[in-house]
């Protein structure tokens, strides 16, 4: 009997907590606006493609610069290349850019801030490491590996992952040092259980938020790196479209072809408005000190004493 | 305050080892040989390997290293491949811009920035409130180089009230000076400024709840000497810190304002560098650039110690 009925209470359980979490999801303005313009971003780069009668590299000399129109929707660039279809391929690039910077900082930053918050020494040594990355101005640690290293995709995505691992670093460990006090990790070492196993499947589980929502704003940091780079012609090579340097062609002829900076412009912000929303909408989910869920189940005294811890 | 200033620099001293260390692995990382690209592909071993001894790239990476560091510290960065001249002398004639350019921003991101945000916290909660909130969210959002390609769009192409390059030296009058910064430092300064506007209306309205502006307030003080002269000082100390952590980012965003706007300064000078694979130069503009960013940190940082004496106390 007990059986049945326990499952059956698990499932009406889940199924509580899931219109419980939407029901979050849909009160959160900035989480709703981010996902949807990041929605409208990446449905763009996914299914645009479907749309298009050019490839981004076919050249037509005799329609250069040729304005928005039926024909070419956004136009044509410099060279008669279609410049809606060299931003939805650009969309994939520098989107493409932006998440492997993010995924593979998280990775990263999760193993370190980690090993960090566990074990005093290498806490010493990693964190002065990461102390000096990031005292290194960000755009110019970037472009001088990319100087290093040579203009390529692959290596825009290993540049900014040195430049931004350091961050996700900080934010993991400082939550994992708190984490490594509590009560039950305790038990655990007072059962014996090892290091590794305490560190990944204890302690790192309750770091994934506070990651997610840095790396989310990893993400857009990215986004603009990547296009300040290629726009400096130290990132994306041509003639392969990213953003940024489809705005490189555009500096060129600002004075003939406004389109040829204002779409992809365009599409750099709502992608950075997009990311920063969805990051600042999951930090108030997560978060509950930042903001007041729901404001008539919390009385003002438990807001105020809150609000005194934080500060 | 003297053990306090001492600990603070001393603490800076494994940041800098690592940067040193980081910025050195740079050039070192690179392939190629800096010798062969110097002499051009005609030269014959002999002669590049002639070179390499002279430059000492013949030295093991440690030796390297430290002979380099050596000259950093006695303020030798070391020669430029390409140019005839020393990395600092390259650096030093290309900083003014910059320097003009950052300073100019500044000082329109402090002048915009500040009233707006004390305005937001006096009027918390109403429509201006909201839209200094959203405006500086947008402000933060879009990158500067962005904002300068529009800007330059705007008010420079479809307008032409203003250049969209070039630059002029302060020595040919303010205003020649003044008119090719306004656009890039406007570009430069608007995300600054927003940053500024946000930290001070909130740094302003937990000050305005405290219980001694409660007083000033209920003993009949005008309103404008409670926000000008008790508020506005005690909230003035995280503002302090923002507008110190921008400057060091006004430093660097110049580099990429300045190829926009083609003005002469570092930026160009490293861009130019990329080009030519004068690793020396790139080397030494990073090390300057993250100096000044770590010293103007230390200032601040010393700044609140001798501002606010509970944070001098606290660091014993």
């Amino acid at each position: 009997m007990s059986t049945t009925s326990l499952s059956n209470i698990r499932k009406e359980l889940k199924k509580e907590q899931r219109s419980l979490l939407l029901k979050r999801f849909l009160s959160n303005k900035l989480l709703l606006t981010g996902s949807v313009i990041m929605l409208f971003v990446v449905g763009i780069a996914l299914i645009g493609p479907f749309f298009l009668s050019y490839t981004p590299y076919q050249m037509v000399v005799e329609n250069r610069l040729s304005p928005p129109s039926a024909e070419h929707l956004l136009g044509t660039d410099n060279f008669g290349r279609d410049l809606f279809s060299r931003v939805v391929y650009g969309a994939q690039i520098s989107l493409g850019v932006g998440l492997a910077v993010a995924v593979i900082t998280s990775v990263i930053g999760l193993v370190i801030g980690l090993l960090a918050s566990y074990y005093k020494t290498l806490d010493h040594i990693l964190m002065r490491i990461c102390d000096g990355l990031m005292a290194i101005p960000g755009i110019l640690f970037a472009i001088a590996l990319m100087a290093a290293l040579g203009p390529q995709t692959q290596n825009v995505i290993i540049a900014l992952s040195i430049v931004f691992t350091p961050h996700i670093a900080r934010v993991v460990r400082s939550k994992a040092l708190s984490i490594r006090e509590e009560t039950y990790v305790e038990a655990m070492r007072a059962q014996g259980a090892s290091p590794l196993r305490i560190i990944f499947l204890h302690i790192a589980p309750n770091t994934i938020s506070p990651l997610v929502v840095q790396a989310t704003f990893i993400f857009a940091d990215s986004i603009i790196t990547e296009a300040a780079l290629s726009f400096l012609g130290a990132g994306v090579p041509t003639p392969d479209p990213s953003w940024g340097n489809i705005l490189y062609d555009g500096k060129l002829v600002i004075f003939n072809a406004w389109w040829m900076t204002v779409f992809p412009g365009i599409m750099i912000i709502l992608a950075v408005i997009g990311l920063n929303f969805v990051g600042d909408g999951l930090r108030d989910m997560i978060d509950p000190h930042t903001k007041p869920r729901s404001k008539k189940k919390r009385p003002n005294l438990f807001r105020f004493n809150f609000q005194k811890a934080r500060g | 305050m003297g053990i306090y200033i001492l600990k603070r620099i001393v603490s800076l001293l494994p940041v800098l080892f690592v940067v040193s260390v980081v910025i050195f692995g740079i050039v070192h990382l690179t392939p190629g040989d800096p010798a062969s690209y110097m002499l051009g592909e005609e030269a014959s071993p002999e002669q590049v390997n002639e070179l390499r001894e002279e430059l000492g790239l013949n030295d093991p990476i440690p030796v390297q290293y430290l002979n380099w560091l050596g000259g950093v510290v006695q303020g030798d960065f070391g020669d430029s491949y390409f140019m005839n001249q020393s990395v600092l002398d390259a650096i030093f004639s290309h900083i003014g811009p910059t320097l003009s350019l950052a300073i100019v921003a500044e000082i329109i991101a402090l002048s915009i920035s500040i009233p707006i945000g004390i305005v937001a916290a006096i009027k918390r909660g109403t429509a201006t409130d909201q839209s200094v909130m959203v405006v500086s969210l947008m402000g933060m959002a879009i990158p500067s180089f962005l904002l300068a390609l529009f800007l330059a769009l705007i008010f420079g192409v479809q307008l032409g009230w203003l250049p969209v390059a070039g630059y002029q030296p302060l020595s040919n009058g303010l205003w020649n000076h003044l008119q090719y910064l306004i656009l890039p430092a406007i570009s430069l300064g608007a995300i600054q400024a927003a940053l500024i506007a946000r930290m001070t209306r909130a740094s302003m309205l937990e000050v305005l709840n405290t219980d001694y502006i409660k007083m000033a307030r209920s003993k009949g003080m005008k309103e404008r000497t409670v926000i000008y002269s008790h508020a506005l000082k005690n909230a003035f100390l995280p503002i302090l810190t923002v507008i110190g952590a921008t400057f060091g980012a006004l430093v660097t965003g110049a580099v990429v304002t300045e190829t926009i706007f083609n003005i002469p300064g570092i930026g160009q000078l490293i861009i130019n560098s990329i080009e030519r694979r004068d690793y020396t130069i790139i080397q030494g503009i990073v090390l300057f650039v993250t100096l000044i960013y770590v010293t103007i940190n230390l200032i601040i940082d010393l700044l609140y110690g001798f501002i606010d004496p509970r944070v001098r106390l606290d660091s014993k």
